[in-house]
């Protein structure tokens, strides 16, 4: 990861964008944009299934002195109600924010808030 | 009495029931007390032992599995694959092997390569197992997304988990803390490294792996 000394990218992607992708897009989409030292914010998160994958994918790219891995909190899906059940409505995950390990660090996390800290002189513009 | 002692009315539903073999993985993020888990199962059940344990994290790099472990309850018993595998992190920085444990750069550097590899290994095991021992640290903030993701993955698959909630011999250990954050799962409180309540576990272990279900596969 090159490490900028201006500024970090935090970038806010939406819902709308997230469901253009299939689920092994939506993986690449991500970790590539971590690797460049990217933190994201994803309007609704992954799947326990995809944070999964995610997770073997990031082992698989790390780069001992470049990249260590990724820093991920969110929240689950929401439980959906017995009429959302009968009408078929699936519940997404909620907001997740994903960004390298050695740039963003969990300070907090309650069912309302996900403190975090970025590390400043590293990640990309 | 009617024809069947209460005894014997279970023994002859969990014949009929009951599963005879599970697999079952122990996972959890590193330094949780894996494989101090699963030696203690083998210890107690076979006399022997899993592997090596550290306080350096990722010691176990190495899927190990021993198969045929009979635990009994009772009138009841279940044999199991014990699968020991190694920590899940979305993270492996092989400086803290360094810079915490003191371990040479070599060292720290193929310590850290095996344990991304490790992860791996653990992520496939999923696919092969038919319960999971949850291994969490109960002096530890229960809420972090390893333990979050795992756990919506192992429910994903409907596959029965059991969490242990592990060094309870700690006196800043909060097993409450952790039946409270994991509410739709059982808890047991123990202690790997002592033994204490472990009888409960392999109660529980024999009652909730050995249930017929249909396991959800991707």
């Amino acid at each position: 990861m090159t490490k900028k000394k201006d500024g970090i990218s935090v970038n806010l992607v939406s819902r709308q964008k997230l469901d253009e992708f299939s689920s092994a897009e939506k993986l690449e989409f991500i970790l590539k944009e971590v690797q460049k030292g990217k933190v994201l914010v994803l309007e609704h998160g992954l799947t326990p299934m995809e944070q999964t994958e995610l997770i073997a994918h990031t082992m698989k790219e790390i780069k001992q002195d470049t990249f260590i891995g990724i820093e991920m909190e969110g929240y689950g899906e929401d439980k959906p109600s017995i009429i959302q059940k009968i009408l078929g409505v699936i519940k997404k995950p909620r907001m997740t924010v994903i960004g390298p390990a050695d740039l963003l660090k969990t300070v907090r996390k309650d069912s309302n808030m996900i403190q975090t800290r970025i590390i400043p002189g590293r990640g990309a513009e | 009495m009617g024809l069947f002692g209460k005894t014997s009315f279970a023994f002859i539903l969990h014949r009929i029931f009951g599963k005879k073999h599970a697999k079952i993985g122990i996972y959890g993020p590193p330094n949780v007390g894996k494989t101090t888990l699963a030696n203690r199962i083998l210890r107690d059940w076979t006399g022997d032992i899993m592997g090596s344990v550290s306080e350096i994290p990722h010691e176990t790099r190495i899927a190990k599995w021993k198969k045929d472990v009979k635990v009994e309850n009772g009138n009841s018993s279940l044999y199991m694959d014990i699968v020991d595998t190694p920590g899940i992190a979305t993270k492996v920085d092989y400086k803290e092997f360094m810079n915490t444990f003191g371990l040479s750069k070599d060292e720290s550097k193929q310590r850290a390569k095996e344990a991304t590899e490790g992860v791996i290994e653990s992520i496939r095991w999923l696919e092969d197992v038919d319960g999971v021992l949850l291994v969490m640290d109960a002096t530890q903030d229960p809420f972090t997304q390893v333990n979050v993701t795992i756990l919506g993955n192992l429910e994903a698959r409907k596959l029965p988990v059991l969490i242990a909630a592990n060094k309870i011999d700690m006196e800043d250990s909060s097993p409450a803390t952790l039946k409270s954050a994991f509410p739709q799962h059982p808890v047991i409180p123990i202690s790997a490294l002592t033994g204490y309540n472990s009888e409960n576990l392999y109660t529980k272990m024999v009652d909730h792996f050995g249930k017929k279900r249909r396991k959800k596969r991707r």
